[in-house]
């Protein structure tokens, strides 16, 4: 594993008026690892992403990425240096097609002019092609070709999941947020799931972040993991580090605070 | 840069000047402001109640002011007496909300914003055919002194001058304010009030608790009517029944806008400063413009009013979450 | 058994991406150009142009263009009518200045000029959202109606207050101006309306019109794909508003002939909504489908009583269609909201299967 640092977050603190969402928590990615962060409900791991890529700006603290400081960034400035994400509850564009959902991935890297486009030949034509292309390698590795034509919001929420997953995909993201990227899903779906992020880590070398609930999910996939309980870090390390953290076992059993 | 310094005078100081040179000229425009102001605060009542209770941006809101008037002055000139025609009025508002909750909210259940607004847009058209098909289109008198309301006018000498008071908009300014404080005590008081207000904090657990949504539905939709009602009667005594009232009605949606889609003292306190804002807008810069400015100033004024402040004078401050 | 597309198999992403990948889609639309071009101007009746062709195209221009705004970019509209009003002055002002350019270029210029105020109105957009927008759209409807009254300028200082339409040839025929036929004005608006719409097709399947379409879906989501709000939500009031421009533009100068702001007030801006919703939110058939039925509607209501031996007043007529069109709308929304649009594709794909009704996906 190469062990340069691609982000790193330190002593960042947020707060929703008077409300701490998050309080002084440093933790960093390495380029090519898959971490994970886990906590129970309500300990601030999707306020986190969203902070990561710009959603939200924290009060305090800062945030690095590649080695470059940022100030304020904005959500799609995030985007455009490489950071894609995924959604808790399924954040698809109800009214497009799975291959529509898919090609959206790639706007960031359409450049045809609006007069091409216009009457659609010369480069808008060539550069919708190629991309599809690319999408369409995306679909097959995802095994949802037969979907391929159909509006996302009558999918089943497992395939919907997939298709999100190509969307992230598309944009050939260099860091890759999951919010849960199996909540709700059987054994079967997950296996699956569990199978395209290990083989978009090995094969493609995206680097991947994923909240999830399922331990035994996290355990296999992660190299690292993070542990956060009422927005602060509880523990940072491998999975049987982890594992084995008391004050880990006391968050997730319950101890009288 | 002479232009310049005129134009600032004209615009921020002369008119200051004219105010507090004629003060009683200045408080008959405040007056006239405050009246349909408040009229505009009666609208945006309505709307506010419907949206409460079952989160439905009401268009037909200024219609049902129109067409509730134009009932009970038909009915009326069908010779039947007036009160007897405002209990018939009544009655066929209550008809309308009923018609209304079976027909298009009942089936129309957890559909995005939009497209209820657009069923209340399309609701607006069906209302209006069917208010100028059964009683003509034509402007017709509001039966104000059949309905017992008082006519002429009082004088009140002040700064050295006179301010005149229409009765008929100190009776409307009155029966307003009896109205909301009958609509606050039905609010906190009766079983339906708590019931409607439980629905409006939330649907599921209000239903979950029995309260029948469909039956808070049609009592809403039946009490804005009757809202509407007051309102067209005050309305039309003032100038006379007839579908012009609908665009002016629309100003309501601007009032909204200030004082926020679900709250009743910002819908009062948004209505008068609309009403009296673009009077003296219209009165004092109006003529530097070359007039007419009352048509879109509550627009320009809640667009303006929205840049800074998108959740309304009364709103929590919204967070976004994914 | 007509409507099949067994045995056509596409062997390229370009023919799988074409605008109708169905090939007796495309046979179709060639048939209704050819009668739209030819059958048209030669069997229909000068009233049957000018007062039922030449409206229906120019609304369902206007429809288009809110279409683009309102179905794809998903930002509610209520200031239509206005919209088209600027591009209606600008036109009539373009001509003074301009008396020997070209009436065509002129028409397609004075959408500029209405996408450069839909852009300066659609600025909040960024802010606010959904029905507040929808209120700030009014805001630009009256005040652009006051503007279109009281800077009489717009109407260079005319005793009416109304604009009115001056004489243009092109290549020795009159286009505009009384002496135009209602043909050569109906193949003007035809060519034009024909083009624009085909300008839309290609950019809403492209990457611009997949923004508005992202932005429309889930507005956090786009931003977080790289989509810049602002820009692409801008770009569908400037596009937007374009389209209405040219369509109020071709209404006073290919249609009416001369008009008072009353062309442009609220009520048009309503009317052409109804058509989107009628025809179907973010479906350019729709515009057409639904331009076609709240044009026509009225004129085929006039025509029923007499046909019964029966008189009826024009208003009474009037009345009646608002009440259908007002419950249609409610039906409509309730039923099937995507319009008359999906009911088509609905029909469309029934016919495909047939007579295997299972056999859809």
């Amino acid at each position: 594993m190469e062990s340069a640092e691609l982000l790193s977050v330190s002593n960042v603190s947020l707060s929703f008026g008077g409300v701490k969402a998050i309080s002084d928590i440093s933790f960093n990615i390495m380029k090519g690892e898959v971490r994970a962060l886990i906590g129970p409900n309500g300990a601030g791991k999707t306020s986190l992403l969203n902070v990561i890529n710009g959603f939200y700006h924290p009060q305090e603290g800062q945030i690095s990425y590649r080695g470059k400081t940022r100030k304020r960034m904005k959500p799609y400035q995030a985007a455009s240096s490489g950071i894609a994400r995924t959604f808790q509850n399924v954040a698809l564009f109800k009214g497009m097609s799975t291959l529509d959902n898919i090609m959206s991935g790639r706007s960031l890297k359409m450049r045809s002019g609006l007069f091409w486009q216009m009457i659609n030949v010369g480069p808008a034509r060539n550069e919708e092609i190629q991309h599809r292309k690319v999408v369409e390698n995306i679909i097959d590795f995802l095994e949802i070709a037969h979907i391929r034509k159909q509006p996302v919001g009558k999918l089943p929420y497992g395939l919907q999941k997939r298709v999100e997953l190509g969307r992230a995909m598309a944009m050939e993201p260099e860091l890759l947020l999951l919010d849960e990227p199996m909540a709700g899903m059987n054994l079967e779906e997950k296996e699956d799931m569990s199978r395209f992020i290990i083989d978009l880590n090995n094969e493609f070398g995206t680097t991947i972040a994923l909240i999830e609930h399922d331990m035994g999910v996290v355990m296999d996939l992660a190299d690292r993991v993070v542990v956060l309980d009422y927005g602060r870090k509880i523990a940072d390390g491998t999975p049987t580090e982890v594992q084995a953290n008391q004050a880990v076992i006391d968050a997730y059993l319950g101890v009288a605070h | 840069m002479e232009w310049l310094s005129a134009s600032l005078e004209a615009i921020l100081v002369s008119p200051f000047r004219d105010m507090f040179s004629m003060p009683d000229f200045l408080l008959q425009v405040v007056w006239e402001g405050f009246v349909s102001g408040i009229l505009y605060a009666l609208v945006a009542l309505g709307f506010v109640l419907i949206f409460k209770a079952s989160g439905v941006f009401n268009f037909a809101q200024g219609i049902m002011v129109v067409f509730a008037a134009l009932v009970l002055v038909s009915i009326h000139n069908m010779g039947v007496p007036a009160w007897l025609a405002l209990v018939i009025t009544i009655g066929v508002m209550g008809l309308l909300a009923i018609g209304i909750e079976r027909v298009v909210l009942r089936n129309l259940v957890n559909q995005h914003d939009a497209i209820l607004l657009m069923a209340t847009i399309g609701l607006t058209l069906v209302l209006k055919g069917a208010g100028q098909l059964f009683f003509g289109g034509e402007p017709k008198s509001m039966i104000t002194e059949e309905l017992g309301l008082p006519t002429g006018s009082s004088d009140w000498e002040v700064f050295d001058g006179i301010v005149i008071f229409q009765h008929i908009d100190v009776a409307a300014a009155g029966i307003a304010i009896i109205m909301v404080m009958a609509l606050a005590i039905f609010f906190s008081k009766t079983r339906i009030g708590r019931a409607l207000r439980a629905v409006a904090d939330d649907h599921q657990a209000a239903l979950s608790v029995g309260i029948s949504l469909h039956q808070i539905w049609a009592i809403v939709w039946f009490a804005s009517g009757i809202v509407a009602l007051v309102t067209g009667i005050m309305w039309g005594a003032r100038s006379d029944v007839s579908f012009a009232l609908e665009i002016i009605a629309l100003k309501a949606l601007a009032v909204l806008i200030l004082g926020g889609f679900t709250s009743v003292p910002g819908a009062i306190i948004g209505g008068l400063i609309v009403g009296i804002g673009e009077k003296l807008f219209e009165v004092y810069w109006g003529p530097l413009f070359g007039g007419g400015v009352e048509a879109w100033f509550a627009y320009v004024l809640a667009l303006i009013f929205l840049l800074f402040r998108p959740q309304g004078m009364f709103g929590e401050r919204i967070i976004e979450r994914v | 058994m007509l409507y099949r597309e067994a045995g056509q198999f596409k062997t390229s992403y370009a023919a799988d991406q074409a605008m109708l990948p169905i090939r007796q889609d495309r046979i179709a639309l060639v048939l209704l150009l050819v009668v739209a071009f030819l059958g048209v101007p030669v069997l229909g009746s000068d009233f049957f142009l000018s007062s039922i062709m030449i409206p229906f195209l120019v609304f369902a221009l206007a429809a288009v263009g809110l279409n683009i705004l309102t179905g794809y970019a998903g930002q509610l509209s209520l200031g239509t009518g206005a919209f088209m009003g600027v591009g209606a002055y600008s036109c009539y002002k373009l001509a003074t200045y301009f008396p020997d350019t070209n009436i065509i270029v002129l028409v397609l210029a004075s959408g500029v000029f209405s996408a450069l105020i839909g852009v300066a109105f659609g600025l909040p957009s960024l802010r606010i959202k959904g029905l507040y927008l929808a209120i700030t759209t009014l805001a630009a409807q009256f005040f652009l109606e006051w503007c279109f009254i009281r800077i009489e300028w717009l109407y260079n200082y005319n005793d009416s207050g109304a604009i009115e339409v001056p004489q243009r040839m092109l290549f020795n025929i009159a286009v505009t101006g009384p002496h135009a036929t209602p043909t050569t004005r109906y193949l003007v608006i035809l060519s034009i309306v024909a083009i624009m719409t085909l300008v839309a097709a290609n950019v809403l399947r492209g990457r611009i019109g997949r923004s508005w379409m992202m932005i429309r879906d889930m507005d956090i989501a786009a931003e977080l794909m790289g989509i810049r709000p602002l820009r692409s939500k801008l770009s569908a009031f400037a596009f937007s508003s374009y389209y209405c421009g040219v369509a109020g533009a071709l209404m006073v100068f290919f249609w009416l002939g001369s008009a008072e702001v009353e062309a442009f007030d609220i009520n048009h801006s309503f009317l052409i909504l109804f058509m989107v919703i009628i025809g179907g939110m973010g479906s350019l058939t729709g515009c057409f489908m639904g331009a076609a039925f709240i044009w026509v509607l009225p004129v085929i209501i006039r025509a029923i009583p007499p046909f019964f031996g029966l008189d009826m007043l024009a208003a009474t007529t009037e009345h009646i269609s608002n009440i259908i069109i007002g419950s249609l709308i409610i039906f409509f929304l309730i039923v099937e909201p995507h319009g008359l649009a999906r009911l088509w594709q609905i029909a469309k794909e029934k016919l495909r299967t047939w007579p295997f009704p299972y056999a859809s996906s």
